[in-house]
């Protein structure tokens, strides 16, 4: 790369840093991410929603799965875990049983949560446990070397699909609101502000809540299927997206060359799965219930 | 175990969830127990194939917890409610790569309940899964087993690390090879990762790492594989052959030892309690000064290989094998005592 591009054309005042800054381990940068890698601006649209929802971050978790995307946790300033392949809700699962008190992010990527993790994500929906789960569908897997997943639009091209990809393609917002899950948005890295409030949204509403950001991959899906680069995706979202809030998930299937729905689909109220413990617990048990208050001993 | 912890843990202040599935269960206790519990989870046969990798992620990121698995026959779905021994090399081996782990196996209902205290103690004194190896048989024996009063039972408390979170490095060991506990939302925003870590428990995939953490998980379990394994001896200090056992078969062995006694044989007990971390040292002591060993278990060969290593051709190792479903006739175990007393 030449010198002169990486001059800074503006004066920037001594000490002054990115409001994000904060919220992020700042001695692991530089991240891994691929330049035009759609999950760095989820990252900062969830570090916006943290910061104007002033959640208080020592009780905000974040799990991760494998995967591009499964770095997050790594670089989020807060209690974080980077779990095994699939597996980060119900990791979180565990983790927001012991301390009912602490706001449990799952963020992850399409073929973490929905290939390997598919169970998990419709159990934890259908038992509206109170997770809020991010994921950055950039329709491939992408750090193994972009082969196909469940997520990857029909006649794409991937590692694994040389003449296309002839499978149907997961609709995961169909998918959620069947499960159980009580919020359920879509929006891709074009959408900011939107996505920023969206997370913002989530972090304060109770219950399994789900928001699917569609991200560019460009080193792998796009090259391979010859749709250009990072900025040629943000052209392609733009033109092809469509704010539809309330849409029926069922007509929101994503394709490769069609419309992308956006909006947010579901927002219901539904006891989570802590409320109904305590509920059955206490009409079958009586005075005999004792609550797990912190399900740890005193001890400890 | 599931049913009757179901039914009473809500009466105690604890959560008792079934999971959709052995994957799920065995990462669920995980989260739990970085919230603050102490959490297990029970298996048999195919299940404990399924909680593999988070023994291999609890190894790595250091999480105490216990696993139960009645140990059934198999391979695959096999055979369903009739005992074996088999999984025990599993459950030392079971995930990829190189770690550590401690097996217990106990032999009847009341160490059933002892040892699974001792298994939690353990699992937060070394930061590592503890797996209760318990056979069919075992599982569904019922006999008398004696509680004793809460405040009697000594319970190892997690160690919390009491350092600030700007001194606190989460994997950073201490005098013991151990590193201090922490808990989610205490305002300490450490980083857990299943990747190969540093001290501070950030990804560092670099060979000075790896071979720097590796080698501590496995050092860090050197005090339990010597001096402290946990073991029941009987008759050791005359013998001339040593029965090796654990579980069930300790039982029928017990048998046949008092068989050849009878005899007049100088038969020897020694009942694995902890059958991981292996206790080499006591095998080759006594390999010095016994003829040979005689290895029941309801299995093919499993832990007799590891009699077979510690004993380095010092004493003769004789296997009792037996392919699972029932347990040993004595008789077959006193046939091994004998020809190996001539």
């Amino acid at each position: 790369m030449n010198e002169a591009t990486l001059e800074i054309p503006y004066e920037i005042p001594e000490g002054a840093r990115n409001p994000v800054e904060p919220f992020l381990r700042m001695d692991r940068m530089p991240h891994i991410w691929c330049a035009g890698c759609g999950i760095g601006t989820t990252v900062n649209c969830f570090t916006r929603a943290l910061l104007d929802s002033k959640a208080n971050l020592d009780k905000v978790a974040i799990v991760s799965g494998i995967g591009c995307t499964g770095r997050v946790a790594g670089y989020a300033r807060l209690d974080s875990f980077h779990t095994t392949h699939g597996r980060a809700i119900p990791f979180a699962t565990g983790l927001k049983l012991a301390n009912p008190e602490l706001q449990v992010v799952v963020y992850s990527g399409d073929g973490d949560l929905f290939a390997i993790g598919g169970n998990h994500f419709i159990h934890a929906a259908r038992r509206n446990m109170d997770l809020k789960v991010i994921c950055v569908n950039n329709m491939i897997y992408a750090m193994t070397g972009g082969q196909t997943a469940p997520t990857t639009p029909a006649t794409a091209i991937t590692a694994t699909s040389p003449y296309g990809v002839s499978e149907p393609t997961f609709n995961l917002v169909a998918l959620a609101e069947a499960a159980g899950a009580s919020y359920v948005a879509r929006w891709t890295t074009y959408h900011v502000k939107q996505l920023a409030r969206s997370m913002e949204e989530v972090l304060k509403k109770k219950g399994f809540c789900f928001i699917e950001v569609i991200s560019p991959c460009p080193t792998l899906y796009q090259r391979r299927n010859k749709m250009g680069d990072g900025l040629d995706a943000m052209k392609d979202y733009k033109a092809k997206s469509k704010v539809r809030n309330g849409a029926p998930t069922g007509e929101c299937t994503l394709s490769k060359t069609g419309e992308i729905v956006v909006g947010k689909f579901v927002d219901r109220e539904r006891p989570d799965y802590l409320e109904l413990l305590k509920a059955q617990m206490i009409e079958s048990l009586g005075d005999r219930y004792v609550e797990p208050e912190e399900a740890c001993c005193s001890e400890c | 175990m599931v049913e009757r912890f179901a039914s009473r843990i809500p009466t105690v202040g604890g959560i008792f969830i079934q999971m959709e599935d052995e994957l799920a269960a065995s990462i669920t206790i995980q989260g739990a127990v970085w919230g603050g519990a102490k959490a297990f989870t029970v298996t048999s046969g195919p299940g404990f194939s399924l909680m593999m990798e988070h023994i291999g992620y609890a190894a790595m990121t250091e999480t105490p917890c216990v696993f139960v698995n009645v140990q059934r026959g198999g391979p695959s779905t096999g055979l369903p409610t009739l005992p074996a021994q088999a999984d025990m090399m599993q459950a030392r081996w079971g995930s990829h790569g190189d770690y550590g782990i401690i097996a217990l196996c106990p032999n009847s209902p009341q160490e059933c309940f002892d040892l699974t205290i001792t298994a939690f103690n353990l699992s937060e004194e070394f930061r590592v899964p503890v797996m209760m190896m318990l056979d069919e048989c075992v599982g569904h024996m019922t006999e008398k087993v004696v509680i004793p009063e809460a405040e009697k039972i000594a319970v190892t408390p997690r160690r919390y690390t009491t350092q600030p979170p700007e001194e606190f490095r989460a994997f950073e060991p201490k005098g013991d090879m151990v590193p201090d506990m922490v808990k989610a939302g205490d305002g300490y925003r450490f980083h857990v990762t299943g990747l190969t870590h540093d001290e501070r428990g950030y990804p560092s995939m670099n060979v000075e790492t790896q071979d720097r953490l590796v080698r501590r998980l496995l050092d860090k379990l050197k005090p339990l594989a010597n001096g402290r394994a946990l073991c029941e001896t009987e008759g050791l200090d005359d013998a001339d052959v040593v029965v090796v056992s654990y579980g069930i078969t300790s039982r029928v062995a017990q048998r046949a030892l008092q068989m050849a006694r009878q005899r007049g044989i100088r038969a020897g007990k020694f009942r694995l309690i902890s059958a991981w971390p292996f206790p080499a040292e006591r095998i080759r002591e006594l390999a010095g000064r016994v003829k040979a060993f005689v290895v029941p278990e309801i299995n093919l060969g499993q832990m007799v290989y590891e009699v077979e290593r510690a004993a380095a051709g010092k004493a003769k190792v004789i296997p009792v094998s037996h392919a699972g479903g029932t347990v040993h006739k004595p008789e077959a175990i006193l046939k091994a005592i004998v020809e190996a007393a001539q």
